[in-house]
């Protein structure tokens, strides 16, 4: 029997959304969960009215991060934008850098080399692996387990050094630029990368024997955090979040794009949609990402070019027109609305990040009526992002 | 996508069908009938996932475009909806009826665009910006330049030392 928030017990809401609660009568309680809370995910915090320990209701704070991306990006030129949409997300940059720099090339009319679309798709599926990398530290963390996010850091910063090898930089890499990427691959760079990818191996056996065979874990995660799949469409969940409920959603299968179609996998899915579910589901995701690196390294050319001819990017000017471009990075569907007008700036530039459905709408309903010490591990497991949301 | 395009015709009067991609169009639908539209789409043609609700302004024409961007997963297509409304009166009718999360979409909106939604839950509510007393910041006509300039002062050059006369002066006040 899925969950369903019950609030016959709770006190309604008036018209403007608030709960008709008298604070002072002492039954209810205001309690904000964060800002500064190892549990909480980046700044975000949680206002809660509590009943006793049960939650009665809950408000998600955005907080106070990276504000006015979309407004900045407006006033640059198209190239002088990579800087900031890479910025948007910091566990996957790659990923803005690709939606942003193909709807780009669609907009002005600009063909991707093939060798280039073999490169994104590597890049993309190791910011995948980054990010689940951070999410599995995270998830432990919020229950007590720090040792998991020192494992995790350590195989982390063995993927930035692949990434500062290939690109240069190991956070944000602006390697995929309208056109192509920057450049191919380095000599050596598959062997390193496979010794990398058996060491992350190594050390995600030790993850699933302590974090996932953990009766902590195990009694705080199961049955904890259930998403109906009925709430799926209705709050635009999407991603793993998705596939825990049993719903087979995968942009990467739905939707292809870059090689995708040319790799071997399917989506995977979890039943019971609760926080352990959606903790394996990302953990097999990330052996998943494993595996199509090693797809990808073992059959992408290795000649040819790797940019296309662009026009002087310093006058550059792209005709009139809307396109929707998206992905499925480790959060969920991830797009970018470009509107332009034919001069040499963006006129609107949205971001569509999953966390934007999962940690507003979402959290504020599946909240209700869990107990106060769950939250934190229950807002991790929507595996959300601030920036995402306060772009 | 064209066929979807001409049922809706029967009953909706529609602006063009514009193709962006074989599965990516838009199509401008008068302001009165959007619901009636996204409702259709929903239960009839399988768009049942909102991707997003954003505005563009279009400041020389006076107008804000609503994009409504929806998604069927099944038949891999996707369509975007364009309302244009007029910039100087931004009121629209909320959608959170149909699908709940863009509730959060319109706060968002009326914030940083000024465009208000109709009894949309929790719609005057700071989202991001608190304390605002400028026009919203994402209209076209907000001069985020100017802005800084006027709310925030200049930080003074920090004091730039020689490490090697600094130390010496730190362990020889005296000049030794």
């Amino acid at each position: 029997m899925a969950y369903q928030p019950d609030r016959s017990q709770y006190p309604q809401r008036r018209v403007d959304g608030r709960l008709d609660i008298d604070l002072a009568s002492g039954k209810y309680l205001k309690l904000w969960h964060g800002p500064q809370h190892p549990g909480i995910t980046g700044n975000m915090s949680v206002e809660l009215t509590l009943c006793g320990d049960e939650i009665v209701d809950a408000k998600t704070h955005v907080g106070y991060l990276h504000r006015g991306f979309e407004k900045l990006m407006e006033r640059r030129t198209f190239i002088q934008c990579f800087p900031i949409v890479c910025r948007v997300c910091v566990p996957e940059p790659d990923f803005n850098e690709y939606c942003y720099a193909a709807a780009v090339e669609e907009l002005a009319g600009i063909e991707c080399p093939e060798r280039a679309r073999w490169i994104r798709t590597l890049i993309l599926e190791m910011g995948r692996i980054n990010s689940y990398l951070m999410y599995l530290g995270g998830q432990s963390g919020a229950f007590g387990m720090g040792v998991i996010g020192q494992w995790t850091t350590y195989i982390r910063d063995l993927m930035l050094d692949r990434f500062e090898e290939l690109t240069g930089a190991r956070i944000y890499h602006m390697f995929i630029l309208p056109g192509g990427v920057r450049d191919g691959l380095p000599e050596g760079f598959e062997q390193r990368m496979e010794e990398t990818l058996r060491e992350l191996e190594s050390t995600m056996k030790d993850v699933r024997d302590v974090l996932f065979h953990n009766a902590v874990f195990k009694k705080r995660s199961v049955g904890v955090g259930v998403i109906d799949p009925a709430w799926l469409e209705p709050y635009g969940v999407t991603g793993p979040n998705a596939r825990a409920a049993g719903v087979a959603k995968d942009v990467r299968i739905d939707q292809p794009y870059l090689v995708y179609p040319e790799l071997s996998y399917e989506a995977i899915v979890g039943k019971d949609s609760d926080i352990y579910t959606r903790a394996d589901v990302r953990y097999r995701d990330l052996l998943q990402s494993v595996d199509l690196i090693r797809q990808i390294l073992a059959r992408m050319p290795h000649e040819g070019p790797v940019m296309a001819k662009l026009p002087n990017v310093l006058h550059w000017k792209i005709p009139q027109g809307e396109t929707y471009i998206r992905g499925e990075c480790s959060r969920g569907e991830y797009g970018y609305y470009v509107v332009t007008d034919g001069s040499g700036y963006p006129r609107r530039i949205n971001v569509r990040g999953p966390s934007y459905t999962h940690a507003v709408a979402l959290l504020e309903h599946m909240i209700i009526n869990q107990n106060i010490s769950d939250v934190a591990g229950l807002m991790v497991s929507l595996h959300t992002y601030p920036p995402e949301v306060e772009r | 996508m064209r066929d979807i395009y001409e049922r809706l015709l029967k009953t909706f009067s529609l602006g063009e069908l514009i193709e962006q991609r074989p599965d990516l169009a838009f199509i401008t639908v008068p302001q009165a009938q959007l619901q009636d539209v996204l409702i259709r789409l929903r239960d009839r043609e399988g768009f049942t996932h909102l991707v997003l609700l954003t505005a563009v302004d279009w400041i020389e024409d006076n107008q804000f475009q609503l994009t409504y961007l929806l998604s069927n997963r099944e038949a891999a297509v996707d369509l975007g909806l364009r309302v244009m409304i007029p910039r100087d009166e931004p009121v629209m009718s909320s959608i959170h009826i149909i699908w709940p999360t863009a509730a959060t979409y319109q706060r968002e909106l009326k914030e940083m665009f000024g465009i208000d939604f109709l009894d949309s839950p929790g719609i005057d509510e700071p989202f991001i910006l608190e304390g605002w007393s400028d026009i919203p910041p994402y209209r076209r006509d907000f001069d985020t330049k100017k802005y800084a300039e006027e709310t925030y002062s200049n930080r003074p050059w920090r004091e730039t030392l020689d490490p090697q006369e600094h130390m010496k002066k730190q362990l020889y006040p005296d000049g030794t």
